[in-house]
Protein backbone atom coordinates (compact mmCIF):
# COMPACT_ATOMS: atom_id res chain seq x y z
CA UNK A 1 0.00 0.00 0.00
CA UNK A 2 1.58 3.72 -0.77
CA UNK A 3 2.44 5.27 2.10
CA UNK A 4 -0.45 8.17 3.08
CA UNK A 5 0.34 11.63 4.17
CA UNK A 6 -0.40 12.98 7.97
CA UNK A 7 -3.89 14.68 6.72
CA UNK A 8 -5.35 11.92 4.97
CA UNK A 9 -4.54 10.06 7.75
CA UNK A 10 -6.05 12.31 9.83
CA UNK A 11 -8.94 12.14 7.44
CA UNK A 12 -8.88 8.41 7.60
CA UNK A 13 -9.34 8.64 11.16
CA UNK A 14 -12.16 10.39 11.31
CA UNK A 15 -14.34 8.72 8.48
CA UNK A 16 -13.37 5.07 8.93
CA UNK A 17 -12.15 4.83 12.44
CA UNK A 18 -9.08 3.44 11.24
CA UNK A 19 -5.35 4.10 12.62
CA UNK A 20 -3.69 1.40 10.05
CA UNK A 21 -4.54 -0.75 7.33
CA UNK A 22 -7.85 -2.24 8.37
CA UNK A 23 -8.36 -6.20 8.41
CA UNK A 24 -10.66 -7.85 6.11
CA UNK A 25 -11.55 -6.46 2.80
CA UNK A 26 -10.93 -2.63 1.87
CA UNK A 27 -9.89 -0.29 -0.67
CA UNK A 28 -8.64 3.66 0.29
CA UNK A 29 -8.99 5.51 -2.11
CA UNK A 30 -6.58 9.14 -2.09
CA UNK A 31 -7.15 12.09 -4.02
CA UNK A 32 -8.83 10.05 -6.73
CA UNK A 33 -7.13 6.83 -7.01
CA UNK A 34 -6.88 3.76 -4.97
CA UNK A 35 -3.85 3.23 -2.91
CA UNK A 36 -4.68 0.11 -1.11
CA UNK A 37 -6.96 -2.71 -2.06
CA UNK A 38 -7.43 -6.26 -0.14
CA UNK A 39 -9.91 -8.72 -1.64
CA UNK A 40 -10.50 -11.97 1.36
CA UNK A 41 -11.82 -15.29 0.22
CA UNK A 42 -15.54 -14.35 0.48
CA UNK A 43 -15.00 -10.75 -0.64
CA UNK A 44 -14.11 -9.48 -3.57
CA UNK A 45 -13.23 -6.42 -4.64
CA UNK A 46 -12.34 -5.30 -8.26
CA UNK A 47 -12.58 -2.46 -10.58
CA UNK A 48 -15.06 -1.15 -12.81
CA UNK A 49 -13.79 -1.68 -16.66
CA UNK A 50 -14.42 1.81 -17.34
CA UNK A 51 -12.44 2.81 -14.34
CA UNK A 52 -15.72 4.77 -12.68
CA UNK A 53 -15.55 3.03 -9.36
CA UNK A 54 -15.69 -0.79 -7.64
CA UNK A 55 -17.50 -4.18 -8.26
CA UNK A 56 -17.56 -5.23 -4.77
CA UNK A 57 -19.09 -9.48 -4.53
CA UNK A 58 -19.99 -11.02 -1.28
CA UNK A 59 -20.31 -14.67 -1.50
CA UNK A 60 -22.86 -16.64 -0.41
CA UNK A 61 -22.95 -17.63 3.10
CA UNK A 62 -19.75 -14.93 4.21
CA UNK A 63 -20.53 -13.95 8.20
CA UNK A 64 -18.69 -11.77 10.25
CA UNK A 65 -16.96 -9.82 7.74
CA UNK A 66 -16.27 -6.03 7.16
CA UNK A 67 -15.53 -4.18 3.98
CA UNK A 68 -13.78 -1.06 4.73
CA UNK A 69 -13.83 1.76 1.30
CA UNK A 70 -13.32 5.04 2.94
CA UNK A 71 -12.16 8.21 0.69
CA UNK A 72 -10.19 11.08 1.04
CA UNK A 73 -9.39 13.86 -0.78
CA UNK A 74 -6.28 17.28 0.51
CA UNK A 75 -6.17 18.25 -3.21
CA UNK A 76 -8.31 21.47 -3.72
CA UNK A 77 -10.62 21.79 -6.62
CA UNK A 78 -10.51 17.93 -7.66
CA UNK A 79 -13.75 16.98 -8.14
CA UNK A 80 -15.14 13.15 -8.77
CA UNK A 81 -18.07 10.64 -9.30
CA UNK A 82 -17.10 7.34 -8.00
CA UNK A 83 -19.76 4.34 -8.65
CA UNK A 84 -19.56 1.40 -6.29
CA UNK A 85 -21.67 -1.66 -6.62
CA UNK A 86 -22.26 -3.89 -3.78
CA UNK A 87 -23.35 -7.61 -4.90
CA UNK A 88 -24.35 -9.35 -1.14
CA UNK A 89 -25.32 -13.16 -1.32
CA UNK A 90 -27.51 -15.06 0.48
CA UNK A 91 -27.39 -15.68 4.50
CA UNK A 92 -24.73 -13.61 4.66
CA UNK A 93 -23.59 -10.78 7.77
CA UNK A 94 -21.10 -8.32 6.92
CA UNK A 95 -20.48 -4.48 7.90
CA UNK A 96 -19.75 -2.41 4.96
CA UNK A 97 -17.63 1.24 6.45
CA UNK A 98 -17.36 3.71 3.56
CA UNK A 99 -17.29 7.21 4.35
CA UNK A 100 -15.52 10.54 2.55
CA UNK A 101 -13.11 13.23 4.40
CA UNK A 102 -12.44 15.91 2.66
CA UNK A 103 -9.68 18.68 3.44
CA UNK A 104 -9.45 21.66 1.61
CA UNK A 105 -7.17 24.17 2.24
CA UNK A 106 -7.56 25.49 -1.48
CA UNK A 107 -9.73 28.24 -2.81
CA UNK A 108 -11.61 25.82 -5.23
CA UNK A 109 -14.36 23.16 -4.42
CA UNK A 110 -13.43 20.31 -3.82
CA UNK A 111 -16.17 17.30 -4.53
CA UNK A 112 -16.79 13.66 -4.28
CA UNK A 113 -19.99 12.47 -5.31
CA UNK A 114 -20.11 8.86 -4.48
CA UNK A 115 -22.81 6.85 -5.81
CA UNK A 116 -23.09 3.46 -3.81
CA UNK A 117 -26.13 0.51 -4.95
CA UNK A 118 -26.67 -2.47 -2.60
CA UNK A 119 -28.52 -5.46 -3.90
CA UNK A 120 -28.84 -7.75 -0.81
CA UNK A 121 -29.55 -11.22 -0.83
CA UNK A 122 -32.02 -13.61 0.87
CA UNK A 123 -31.73 -13.60 4.28
CA UNK A 124 -28.62 -11.46 4.61
CA UNK A 125 -28.12 -8.96 7.20
CA UNK A 126 -25.76 -5.87 6.76
CA UNK A 127 -24.82 -2.74 8.39
CA UNK A 128 -23.89 -0.01 6.50
CA UNK A 129 -21.73 3.20 8.11
CA UNK A 130 -20.70 6.09 6.37
CA UNK A 131 -19.38 9.07 7.98
CA UNK A 132 -18.68 12.33 6.38
CA UNK A 133 -16.23 14.72 7.46
CA UNK A 134 -14.97 18.04 6.07
CA UNK A 135 -11.63 20.07 7.50
CA UNK A 136 -9.22 22.66 6.24
CA UNK A 137 -9.44 26.42 6.15
CA UNK A 138 -9.47 27.67 2.43
CA UNK A 139 -12.15 29.20 0.77
CA UNK A 140 -13.13 26.78 -1.65
CA UNK A 141 -15.95 24.49 -0.65
CA UNK A 142 -16.49 20.82 0.60
CA UNK A 143 -18.87 19.37 -1.62
CA UNK A 144 -20.46 15.50 -1.19
CA UNK A 145 -22.90 14.24 -2.98
CA UNK A 146 -23.76 10.67 -2.12
CA UNK A 147 -26.63 8.22 -3.88
CA UNK A 148 -27.47 5.29 -2.29
CA UNK A 149 -29.78 3.16 -3.40
CA UNK A 150 -30.50 -0.36 -1.73
CA UNK A 151 -32.62 -3.09 -3.12
CA UNK A 152 -33.61 -5.91 -0.46
CA UNK A 153 -34.41 -9.05 -1.27
CA UNK A 154 -36.41 -11.43 1.16
CA UNK A 155 -36.38 -11.86 4.39
CA UNK A 156 -33.11 -9.62 4.28
CA UNK A 157 -32.11 -6.70 6.54
CA UNK A 158 -30.23 -3.69 6.21
CA UNK A 159 -29.08 -1.05 8.98
CA UNK A 160 -27.45 2.19 8.10
CA UNK A 161 -26.11 4.43 9.83
CA UNK A 162 -24.99 7.91 8.44
CA UNK A 163 -23.04 10.77 10.32
CA UNK A 164 -22.04 14.45 9.00
CA UNK A 165 -21.44 16.08 11.86
CA UNK A 166 -18.49 18.11 10.33
CA UNK A 167 -17.35 20.57 7.67
CA UNK A 168 -18.88 19.55 5.27
CA UNK A 169 -19.71 22.95 2.82
CA UNK A 170 -23.05 22.09 0.96
CA UNK A 171 -24.40 18.22 0.62
CA UNK A 172 -27.18 16.82 -1.24
CA UNK A 173 -28.09 12.82 0.04
CA UNK A 174 -30.26 10.38 -1.99
CA UNK A 175 -31.62 7.56 -0.51
CA UNK A 176 -33.93 4.98 -2.36
CA UNK A 177 -34.46 1.49 -1.07
CA UNK A 178 -36.81 -1.06 -2.71
CA UNK A 179 -38.17 -3.36 0.12
CA UNK A 180 -39.29 -7.06 -0.86
CA UNK A 181 -41.16 -9.40 1.48
CA UNK A 182 -40.42 -9.65 5.04
CA UNK A 183 -37.32 -8.19 4.35
CA UNK A 184 -36.43 -4.57 6.87
CA UNK A 185 -34.47 -1.46 6.16
CA UNK A 186 -33.04 0.74 9.37
CA UNK A 187 -31.53 4.18 8.96
CA UNK A 188 -30.00 6.52 11.30
CA UNK A 189 -29.39 9.69 10.28
CA UNK A 190 -26.84 11.95 12.19
CA UNK A 191 -26.31 15.28 10.68
CA UNK A 192 -25.06 18.79 12.12
CA UNK A 193 -24.52 21.71 9.86
CA UNK A 194 -22.54 24.90 10.70
CA UNK A 195 -21.50 28.30 9.57
CA UNK A 196 -23.35 29.16 6.19
CA UNK A 197 -23.64 24.89 5.38
CA UNK A 198 -26.70 23.49 3.78
CA UNK A 199 -27.89 19.79 3.59
CA UNK A 200 -30.34 18.31 1.57
CA UNK A 201 -31.53 14.80 2.68
CA UNK A 202 -34.13 12.95 0.37
CA UNK A 203 -35.25 9.73 0.88
CA UNK A 204 -37.74 7.17 -1.14
CA UNK A 205 -38.35 4.20 0.34
CA UNK A 206 -40.81 1.61 -1.37
CA UNK A 207 -42.25 -1.40 0.21
CA UNK A 208 -43.24 -4.23 -2.09
CA UNK A 209 -43.14 -7.12 -0.03
CA UNK A 210 -45.49 -8.51 2.79
CA UNK A 211 -44.23 -7.68 6.16
CA UNK A 212 -41.25 -5.29 5.16
CA UNK A 213 -40.57 -2.47 7.04
CA UNK A 214 -39.19 0.57 7.30
CA UNK A 215 -37.73 3.11 9.77
CA UNK A 216 -35.97 6.17 8.71
CA UNK A 217 -34.83 8.19 11.73
CA UNK A 218 -32.88 11.26 11.40
CA UNK A 219 -31.72 13.40 14.15
CA UNK A 220 -30.17 16.87 13.72
CA UNK A 221 -28.79 20.05 15.00
CA UNK A 222 -28.43 23.39 12.50
CA UNK A 223 -26.52 26.10 13.85
CA UNK A 224 -25.16 29.48 12.66
CA UNK A 225 -26.77 30.25 9.74
CA UNK A 226 -27.11 27.29 8.10
CA UNK A 227 -30.10 25.26 6.24
CA UNK A 228 -31.01 21.68 6.24
CA UNK A 229 -34.01 20.00 4.45
CA UNK A 230 -35.49 16.69 5.28
CA UNK A 231 -37.51 14.70 2.97
CA UNK A 232 -38.76 11.42 3.28
CA UNK A 233 -41.38 9.22 1.32
CA UNK A 234 -42.38 5.77 2.23
CA UNK A 235 -44.64 3.93 -0.09
CA UNK A 236 -46.13 1.33 1.50
CA UNK A 237 -47.49 -1.16 -1.65
CA UNK A 238 -48.61 -4.49 0.54
CA UNK A 239 -49.41 -5.59 4.09
CA UNK A 240 -46.25 -3.63 5.65
CA UNK A 241 -45.00 -1.43 8.23
CA UNK A 242 -43.18 1.78 7.47
CA UNK A 243 -41.81 4.57 10.04
CA UNK A 244 -40.11 8.29 9.57
CA UNK A 245 -39.13 10.66 12.13
CA UNK A 246 -37.12 13.71 11.82
CA UNK A 247 -36.04 15.49 15.30
CA UNK A 248 -34.39 18.58 14.76
CA UNK A 249 -32.76 21.26 17.55
CA UNK A 250 -32.36 24.44 15.60
CA UNK A 251 -29.47 27.16 17.25
CA UNK A 252 -28.84 30.87 16.16
CA UNK A 253 -29.91 31.21 12.94
CA UNK A 254 -30.38 27.74 11.73
CA UNK A 255 -33.23 26.98 9.56
CA UNK A 256 -34.91 23.04 9.04
CA UNK A 257 -37.39 22.49 6.94
CA UNK A 258 -39.02 18.85 7.33
CA UNK A 259 -41.34 17.00 4.74
CA UNK A 260 -42.25 13.54 5.40
CA UNK A 261 -44.77 11.61 3.34
CA UNK A 262 -46.58 8.77 3.25
CA UNK A 263 -48.13 7.15 0.40
CA UNK A 264 -50.48 3.80 1.81
CA UNK A 265 -51.44 1.56 -1.69
CA UNK A 266 -52.70 -1.62 0.94
CA UNK A 267 -55.57 -1.46 3.53
CA UNK A 268 -53.24 -3.18 5.38
CA UNK A 269 -50.10 -0.85 5.20
CA UNK A 270 -49.59 0.81 8.44
CA UNK A 271 -47.40 3.93 8.38
CA UNK A 272 -46.39 6.75 10.47
CA UNK A 273 -44.53 9.70 10.51
CA UNK A 274 -43.26 12.74 13.19
CA UNK A 275 -41.32 15.51 12.81
CA UNK A 276 -40.32 17.94 15.64
CA UNK A 277 -38.26 21.01 15.55
CA UNK A 278 -37.02 23.24 17.90
CA UNK A 279 -34.65 24.91 20.63
CA UNK A 280 -33.21 23.39 23.13
CA UNK A 281 -35.27 23.20 26.12
CA UNK A 282 -34.73 25.89 28.84
CA UNK A 283 -35.35 23.13 31.50
CA UNK A 284 -32.86 21.33 30.36
CA UNK A 285 -29.95 23.67 30.37
CA UNK A 286 -31.06 24.17 33.50
CA UNK A 287 -31.08 20.59 34.55
CA UNK A 288 -27.48 20.60 33.52
CA UNK A 289 -26.25 23.89 34.97
CA UNK A 290 -27.62 22.66 38.34
CA UNK A 291 -25.11 19.96 38.23
CA UNK A 292 -22.61 22.80 37.89
CA UNK A 293 -22.11 23.25 34.31
CA UNK A 294 -21.87 26.16 32.15
CA UNK A 295 -24.46 27.14 29.74
CA UNK A 296 -22.10 26.55 26.61
CA UNK A 297 -21.13 22.88 28.41
CA UNK A 298 -24.74 21.99 29.13
CA UNK A 299 -25.54 22.54 25.34
CA UNK A 300 -22.08 20.61 24.04
CA UNK A 301 -23.71 17.71 26.21
CA UNK A 302 -27.26 18.02 25.23
CA UNK A 303 -26.70 18.34 21.75
CA UNK A 304 -23.43 15.12 21.62
CA UNK A 305 -26.40 13.33 23.53
CA UNK A 306 -29.00 14.00 20.84
CA UNK A 307 -26.27 13.57 18.26
CA UNK A 308 -24.55 9.87 19.37
CA UNK B 1 -25.63 27.54 56.42
CA UNK B 2 -28.01 29.00 53.96
CA UNK B 3 -29.61 32.52 55.36
CA UNK B 4 -32.79 33.96 53.25
CA UNK B 5 -33.17 38.06 54.11
CA UNK B 6 -36.31 39.81 53.21
CA UNK B 7 -36.63 37.90 49.65
CA UNK B 8 -39.25 38.72 47.41
CA UNK B 9 -40.64 37.94 44.37
CA UNK B 10 -43.75 39.18 42.35
CA UNK B 11 -44.22 39.04 38.88
CA UNK B 12 -46.41 40.82 36.02
CA UNK B 13 -49.32 39.80 35.04
CA UNK B 14 -52.01 41.22 32.97
CA UNK B 15 -50.53 44.32 34.12
CA UNK B 16 -51.44 43.67 37.62
CA UNK B 17 -48.58 42.89 40.02
CA UNK B 18 -48.29 39.70 41.78
CA UNK B 19 -46.71 39.07 44.89
CA UNK B 20 -45.63 35.50 45.14
CA UNK B 21 -43.05 35.77 47.89
CA UNK B 22 -43.54 39.05 50.08
CA UNK B 23 -41.33 39.07 52.77
CA UNK B 24 -38.94 35.58 53.89
CA UNK B 25 -36.43 35.65 56.23
CA UNK B 26 -35.51 32.13 57.44
CA UNK B 27 -32.29 29.93 58.32
CA UNK B 28 -31.28 26.47 56.91
CA UNK B 29 -28.80 25.34 60.05
CA UNK B 30 -26.01 23.05 58.39
CA UNK B 31 -26.30 19.19 59.61
CA UNK B 32 -30.10 20.12 59.76
CA UNK B 33 -32.92 18.47 57.77
CA UNK B 34 -35.51 21.21 57.30
CA UNK B 35 -38.72 21.25 55.45
CA UNK B 36 -40.74 23.58 54.32
CA UNK B 37 -44.38 23.22 53.91
CA UNK B 38 -47.85 24.83 53.75
CA UNK B 39 -51.00 25.44 51.67
CA UNK B 40 -50.73 24.87 47.76
CA UNK B 41 -49.71 28.31 46.27
CA UNK B 42 -48.37 29.58 49.35
CA UNK B 43 -44.65 30.21 47.39
CA UNK B 44 -42.55 27.14 48.39
CA UNK B 45 -41.76 26.01 44.78
CA UNK B 46 -40.92 28.95 43.87
CA UNK B 47 -38.73 29.88 46.95
CA UNK B 48 -37.01 26.48 45.69
CA UNK B 49 -36.54 28.15 42.53
CA UNK B 50 -34.83 31.27 44.24
CA UNK B 51 -32.57 29.65 45.94
CA UNK B 52 -31.24 27.88 42.98
CA UNK B 53 -30.90 30.85 40.99
CA UNK B 54 -34.02 29.20 38.62
CA UNK B 55 -35.76 31.95 39.34
CA UNK B 56 -34.37 36.25 40.43
CA UNK B 57 -35.61 37.59 43.20
CA UNK B 58 -36.94 41.25 43.33
CA UNK B 59 -35.33 41.76 46.64
CA UNK B 60 -33.68 41.02 49.76
CA UNK B 61 -30.58 38.47 50.22
CA UNK B 62 -29.73 35.03 49.52
CA UNK B 63 -26.71 33.97 52.25
CA UNK B 64 -24.76 30.62 51.17
CA UNK B 65 -21.67 29.57 53.47
CA UNK B 66 -21.50 33.94 54.52
CA UNK B 67 -21.57 35.02 50.71
CA UNK B 68 -24.67 36.39 49.20
CA UNK B 69 -24.84 34.78 46.19
CA UNK B 70 -28.15 36.93 45.48
CA UNK B 71 -26.55 37.76 42.12
CA UNK B 72 -24.55 34.57 41.34
CA UNK B 73 -26.07 32.59 38.38
CA UNK B 74 -27.25 28.73 38.20
CA UNK B 75 -23.67 27.25 37.71
CA UNK B 76 -22.27 29.36 40.30
CA UNK B 77 -24.39 28.27 42.88
CA UNK B 78 -24.15 24.73 41.90
CA UNK B 79 -20.39 25.19 41.94
CA UNK B 80 -20.17 26.61 45.28
CA UNK B 81 -22.47 23.54 46.63
CA UNK B 82 -26.13 23.58 45.97
CA UNK B 83 -28.17 21.37 44.30
CA UNK B 84 -31.70 21.22 43.22
CA UNK B 85 -33.95 18.14 42.32
CA UNK B 86 -36.93 19.04 39.96
CA UNK B 87 -40.22 18.48 41.14
CA UNK B 88 -40.79 17.28 37.32
CA UNK B 89 -37.33 15.74 36.57
CA UNK B 90 -36.36 16.81 32.75
CA UNK B 91 -35.93 14.08 29.90
CA UNK B 92 -33.06 14.02 27.75
CA UNK B 93 -32.71 12.16 24.23
CA UNK B 94 -29.21 10.36 24.34
CA UNK B 95 -27.98 11.04 27.60
CA UNK B 96 -28.02 8.15 29.45
CA UNK B 97 -28.47 7.28 32.82
CA UNK B 98 -24.66 6.75 33.76
CA UNK B 99 -23.68 10.47 31.65
CA UNK B 100 -26.04 12.70 34.14
CA UNK B 101 -24.48 10.63 37.07
CA UNK B 102 -21.14 11.39 35.69
CA UNK B 103 -22.05 14.82 35.34
CA UNK B 104 -23.42 15.40 38.54
CA UNK B 105 -20.48 13.70 40.06
CA UNK B 106 -17.98 16.43 38.13
CA UNK B 107 -15.26 13.76 37.78
CA UNK B 108 -15.13 10.25 36.43
CA UNK B 109 -17.22 7.80 38.15
CA UNK B 110 -17.17 4.17 37.48
CA UNK B 111 -19.87 1.88 36.50
CA UNK B 112 -19.52 0.11 40.03
CA UNK B 113 -19.71 3.55 41.52
CA UNK B 114 -22.82 4.52 39.65
CA UNK B 115 -24.56 1.50 40.21
CA UNK B 116 -24.00 2.26 44.30
CA UNK B 117 -26.00 5.12 43.98
CA UNK B 118 -28.84 3.60 41.73
CA UNK B 119 -29.18 1.09 44.35
CA UNK B 120 -29.52 3.87 47.00
CA UNK B 121 -32.69 5.13 45.45
CA UNK B 122 -33.84 1.41 44.80
CA UNK B 123 -33.45 0.92 40.54
CA UNK B 124 -31.38 -2.02 39.57
CA UNK B 125 -27.98 -0.53 38.31
CA UNK B 126 -27.64 -3.25 35.46
CA UNK B 127 -31.32 -2.60 34.26
CA UNK B 128 -30.83 1.18 34.17
CA UNK B 129 -27.25 2.46 33.91
CA UNK B 130 -27.32 2.63 30.26
CA UNK B 131 -30.72 3.50 29.80
CA UNK B 132 -31.52 7.11 27.76
CA UNK B 133 -33.10 9.50 30.15
CA UNK B 134 -35.82 9.81 27.76
CA UNK B 135 -39.89 9.27 27.67
CA UNK B 136 -39.07 6.00 27.95
CA UNK B 137 -38.78 6.15 31.66
CA UNK B 138 -42.01 6.21 34.26
CA UNK B 139 -42.38 9.30 35.94
CA UNK B 140 -41.03 7.60 39.03
CA UNK B 141 -38.15 5.95 37.72
CA UNK B 142 -37.10 9.68 36.39
CA UNK B 143 -37.65 10.78 39.99
CA UNK B 144 -35.48 8.36 41.65
CA UNK B 145 -33.10 9.15 38.93
CA UNK B 146 -33.30 12.94 39.90
CA UNK B 147 -32.27 11.69 43.44
CA UNK B 148 -29.50 9.65 42.58
CA UNK B 149 -27.82 13.03 40.68
CA UNK B 150 -28.39 14.37 43.75
CA UNK B 151 -26.70 11.96 45.73
CA UNK B 152 -24.14 11.86 43.47
CA UNK B 153 -22.98 15.36 43.56
CA UNK B 154 -23.07 15.48 47.32
CA UNK B 155 -23.22 19.01 47.94
CA UNK B 156 -23.44 20.79 50.88
CA UNK B 157 -27.01 21.66 50.74
CA UNK B 158 -29.47 19.69 48.70
CA UNK B 159 -33.19 21.19 47.86
CA UNK B 160 -35.49 19.01 46.98
CA UNK B 161 -38.96 20.43 45.10
CA UNK B 162 -41.74 17.98 46.40
CA UNK B 163 -40.30 15.05 45.40
CA UNK B 164 -43.36 12.61 46.24
CA UNK B 165 -45.08 14.58 42.98
CA UNK B 166 -45.54 12.26 40.22
CA UNK B 167 -44.93 9.06 41.98
CA UNK B 168 -46.64 5.76 43.19
CA UNK B 169 -46.87 4.75 46.99
CA UNK B 170 -44.27 2.20 46.46
CA UNK B 171 -41.91 4.21 45.51
CA UNK B 172 -42.88 6.63 47.91
CA UNK B 173 -42.22 4.08 50.81
CA UNK B 174 -38.80 3.83 49.26
CA UNK B 175 -38.29 8.01 48.93
CA UNK B 176 -38.80 8.29 53.04
CA UNK B 177 -36.24 5.71 53.24
CA UNK B 178 -33.02 7.34 51.23
CA UNK B 179 -34.26 10.57 52.96
CA UNK B 180 -33.43 8.66 56.27
CA UNK B 181 -29.96 7.39 54.72
CA UNK B 182 -28.92 11.00 53.92
CA UNK B 183 -30.27 12.08 57.30
CA UNK B 184 -28.03 9.73 58.61
CA UNK B 185 -25.11 10.87 56.67
CA UNK B 186 -25.54 14.27 57.06
CA UNK B 187 -22.52 15.74 59.20
CA UNK B 188 -22.17 19.61 58.37
CA UNK B 189 -24.08 19.48 55.19
CA UNK B 190 -28.19 20.24 55.11
CA UNK B 191 -30.89 19.08 53.61
CA UNK B 192 -34.34 21.19 52.12
CA UNK B 193 -37.19 19.55 51.18
CA UNK B 194 -40.13 21.04 49.66
CA UNK B 195 -43.66 18.92 50.93
CA UNK B 196 -46.68 18.86 52.70
CA UNK B 197 -46.02 15.01 52.80
CA UNK B 198 -46.68 14.03 56.90
CA UNK B 199 -44.05 11.26 56.17
CA UNK B 200 -41.72 13.66 55.05
CA UNK B 201 -42.96 16.09 57.77
CA UNK B 202 -42.00 13.24 60.52
CA UNK B 203 -38.69 13.11 59.03
CA UNK B 204 -37.69 16.63 59.72
CA UNK B 205 -35.77 18.10 62.35
CA UNK B 206 -37.05 21.60 61.98
CA UNK B 207 -40.62 22.56 59.73
CA UNK B 208 -40.92 25.99 58.20
CA UNK B 209 -44.88 26.46 57.14
CA UNK B 210 -45.17 29.37 54.11
CA UNK B 211 -48.43 30.71 53.46
CA UNK B 212 -49.15 33.57 51.34
CA UNK B 213 -46.06 34.12 50.54
CA UNK B 214 -45.26 34.71 54.12
CA UNK B 215 -42.84 32.53 56.94
CA UNK B 216 -46.27 31.26 58.93
CA UNK B 217 -44.54 29.28 61.87
CA UNK B 218 -40.92 28.18 61.97
CA UNK B 219 -39.61 25.49 64.79
CA UNK B 220 -38.33 22.23 65.49
CA UNK B 221 -40.81 19.12 64.21
CA UNK B 222 -41.60 18.57 67.75
CA UNK B 223 -43.32 21.73 68.25
CA UNK B 224 -44.58 22.47 64.98
CA UNK B 225 -46.04 19.42 63.49
CA UNK B 226 -48.56 18.50 65.58
CA UNK B 227 -49.99 21.94 64.63
CA UNK B 228 -50.41 20.85 61.47
CA UNK B 229 -51.91 17.39 61.86
CA UNK B 230 -55.25 17.30 59.43
CA UNK B 231 -54.43 20.70 57.77
CA UNK B 232 -53.36 20.83 54.09
CA UNK B 233 -49.95 21.39 55.48
CA UNK B 234 -49.79 17.97 56.39
CA UNK B 235 -51.15 15.58 53.79
CA UNK B 236 -51.13 11.61 54.76
CA UNK B 237 -49.98 9.67 52.20
CA UNK B 238 -52.59 6.89 52.12
CA UNK B 239 -54.65 5.62 54.87
CA UNK B 240 -54.35 1.94 54.16
CA UNK B 241 -50.65 1.90 53.67
CA UNK B 242 -50.45 3.25 57.47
Amino acid sequence: MEEMNEIQKRLLEEVADLHEVPTGAFNIRANGKSIGRNSSANIEITSKEDGSGLDIRVKDGTRNESVHIPVVMTLSGLSEVVYNDFFIGEDCDVVIVAGCGIDNCGNANSQHDGIHRFFVGKNSHIKYVEKHYGSGDGSGKRILNPVTEVYLLEDSMAEMEMVQIKGVDNTERVTKAEVAAGASLLVRERLMTHGEQEAISKYTVTINGEGGSADVVSRSVARDNSFQRFDAVITGNTPCKGHTECDAIIMDNGRVLAVPALEANNVDAELFHEAAIGKIAGEQLIKLMSLGLTEEEAEEEIINGFLK
Amino acid sequence: MLEIKNLQFNVEEEGENIDIIKDISLTVPDGKLVVITGPNGGGKSTLAKLIMGVRKPTGGQIIFEGQDITDKSITERARMGISFAFQQPVRFKGIRVIDLLRLAKGEKLSSGEACKYLAKVGLCARDYIGREVNASLSGGELKRIEIATILAKASKMSVFDEPEAGIDLWSFQNLIEVFEEMRKDIKDSSILIISHQERILEIADEIIVLSDGKVEKQGTREEVLPTLIGTQSAVAVCKRLE
